[in-house]
């Protein structure tokens, strides 16, 4: 087949026949083609020349994303990561190479693929995804996660919802920017593909996530059998009462190996003590880091997985996956895919947003009435809360007696004395519905 | 299915007023956990014997819950337990701790609180209110069974009227075994 023929102004270096194996799949029309899809050397420059994906975790996963999503022909791809590279990252995180350690996972990570993979134009942030706003995430079409944390997951999930505007009359919704999720745990893995606001997203299902392994308290202070009790006693229990490097509470850091080596000792006398044995150095690192083995094989077939859902979310060429599969290889291989429900309750997307048009001289007082008495609000005791640049405020909550106390003076007061402003959104929770309304503000002269 | 591009386009073609309006909100958006916080406290049922402060009524993150509990071993004493709510709530349980020294046997000399809700068996269904209700529970049935103080647990256990004199006697600001209890009698 001839490739290039379609092909059209791309920077030089490719290889021969770089493009044969999408041309096949986007230039013609297949049995499982979606229909939106248009087959044609357009859909193949979207990839190359157009597409702006953004790669969350330049670790195990963003290492496979990032060589994936190259060689399978996109270019434009930014990757977030605040995380420096350690020697125990070497065995799967291929990108790196041991004089690597101790530099930025993302810059380096990036800096390999643009060197290795002809006209990728990968650009890395070394930072948090908070320290970066709507505007930022909005330049992208799809957002791909390769996070080992839930905190992050949900703050991402977070911020595409808010770059979701509804469609009014039965329109679809406008600047709806998907999440690919990925995550890996030893042998066990998942894929997800979230539509922010029109499927299931992160906080529709967050009991998913398995809970942190937690012993009873008492078990570890009175009862050890594991090794682990006798660790998490000396991380939980003596810690906080020696303070052993001084200063004003010092936390632990799972780093720092003197922290390490303390509780190690600790840890190994107790068991010597109640005849446990397996407490080692490394195994008390893992458990204060809550280190769970990441194990290669996972990551490659999870990335994989991800890889081809950007594929076919950014050129339409077949059905996406709806909208998680889970895998699992310790015995033999298992996987199973399935369709998780979107969560009428769920507090990030099925939040109910309602505008209203209010006289910023009317006061706190005059805004609780009207959210009581008004028809299509009727609400019985409304707490309120907003968020005035970026700091939390509790306007009035009557239920708590001691926040009422200290918020009643604000009932008095005027909606701009305050510091509300139009866009102002208020957080209303009420005994009349299971999750709290979100009031923008429209004030008036 | 959606179809991202024309999507995109039609994005691009509201221009200036659809990043505008978004821009009025940004860094305001009340993140899940807040939602939730705010909807708990909110929702909070306080039994009479239970009363919160908030130091700063601002920060619904960090507040403390008192205890007076009207009947048991622990009638007439006032126990206070810090909570603390983390980025991660309700994935991950408040950190919660008693701030009163206290001779029971499911809380230690430090304030660490064994109650399997706080920590092996904590679920995001649970929420403040359920844990309230599972540290007044404690002071009405305290559990010998998991001791978090041994030496309490082991006097519950041998011989409750001594128990009883023990509580009572550190309640009213006294030693047992060496150890001081600061009173706590309303």
């Amino acid at each position: 087949m001839e490739v290039d023929s379609n092909g059209h102004g791309h920077t030089g270096g490719d290889w021969p026949n770089r493009w044969s194996h999408l041309s096949q799949v986007l230039t013609r029309k297949g049995p499982f083609s979606h229909p939106n899809f248009q087959a044609g050397p357009e859909t193949l420059s979207l990839v190359r020349d157009m597409v702006r994906l953004c790669i969350i975790g330049a670790g195990g996963l963003g290492c496979e994303l990032l060589k994936n999503l190259a060689y399978m022909g996109f270019r434009n791809m930014h990757v977030i990561d605040m995380d420096t590279i350690d020697v125990s990252n070497l065995n799967r995180q291929f990108l790196f190479r041991p004089n690597d350690v101790g530099k930025f996972k993302a810059e380096v990570a990036a800096d390999f693929i643009n060197r290795r993979i002809p006209g990728a134009n990968v650009k890395a942030h070394n930072g948090m995804i908070q320290d970066f706003d709507e505007d930022f995430y909005r330049q992208f079409h799809v957002i791909i996660c390769g996070l080992d944390s839930i905190v992050a997951r949900r703050w991402i999930n977070g911020m595409v919802l808010s770059l979701v505007t509804p469609g009014e009359d039965g329109q679809p919704p406008t600047g709806v920017i998907p999440i690919i999720d990925g995550g890996t745990e030893g042998f066990k893995g998942h894929a997800r593909v979230i539509l922010p606001g029109m499927t299931a997203c992160i906080e529709c299902t967050l009991d998913l996530y398995p809970p942190q392994v937690n012993f009873p308290l008492c078990t570890i202070a009175h009862t050890p059998r594991l090794p682990e009790h006798c660790i998490e006693y000396a991380r939980i229990l003596l810690w906080p009462k020696e303070n052993p490097f001084g200063g004003e509470e010092t936390s632990i850091d799972g780093d720092d190996p003197n922290h390490i080596s303390w509780i190690y000792e600790k840890a190994l006398e107790r068991a010597n003590h109640y005849h446990i044995t397996g407490v080692t150095h490394r195994l008390t690192q893992g458990v204060v880091k809550r280190i769970i083995p990441a194990v290669a094989s996972t990551n490659a077939v999870i990335a994989a997985v991800c890889a081809m859902e950007t594929f076919k979310l950014t050129t339409s060429c077949a059905d996406p996956l709806n909208n998680y599969m889970m895998f699992n290889d310790s015995e033999g291989i298992y996987s199973y895919a399935y369709e998780a429900e979107k969560n009428e309750k769920c507090l990030a997307c099925s939040r109910r947003t309602q505008t209203l048009n209010f006289g910023k001289t009317k006061k706190l007082q005059d805004l609780i009435e009207y959210l009581v008495n008004q028809a299509s609000f009727q609400m019985k005791n409304p707490g309120l809360t907003t968020n005035i640049e970026g700091k939390n405020k509790t306007l009035y909550m009557p239920n708590v007696a001691s926040i009422e106390a200290a918020t009643r003076h604000n009932l008095k007061k005027t909606l701009d004395e305050l510091g509300l402003t139009s866009g102002s959104e208020l957080v209303v929770a009420d005994s009349t519905s299971p999750r709290p309304l979100i009031v923008k503000l429209n004030l008036e002269d | 299915m959606l179809n991202l591009f024309s999507l995109k386009n039609e994005q691009k073609e509201q221009g200036g007023d659809g990043s505008g309006s978004g821009g009025a909100t940004k860094g305001k958006k009340n993140s899940a956990a807040q939602l939730r916080i705010t909807k708990d406290i909110n929702e909070l049922e306080l039994p009479k014997t239970c009363r919160t402060e908030f130091p700063d009524p601002d920060d619904l993150l960090n507040f403390k819950l008192l205890i007076s509990p009207d009947e048991g071993f622990y009638r007439g004493g006032r126990f206070t337990f810090s909570f603390k709510i983390g980025p991660n709530y309700p994935h991950e349980p408040p950190k919660t701790k008693c701030l009163t020294k206290v001779y029971h046997p499911n809380i230690d000399l430090d304030g660490n609180v064994c109650l399997n809700i706080l920590r092996e068996d904590w679920k995001p269904v649970l929420t403040i209110n359920s844990i309230v209700y599972g540290l007044q529970y404690l002071f009405l049935e305290p559990n010998p069974e998991d001791p978090l103080n041994k030496e309490a647990a082991n006097e519950l256990q041998a011989n409750r009227r001594l128990f009883e004199q023990n509580v009572h006697r550190t309640m009213r600001g006294g030693s047992i075994n060496g150890v001081y209890f600061e009173r706590c009698l309303k």
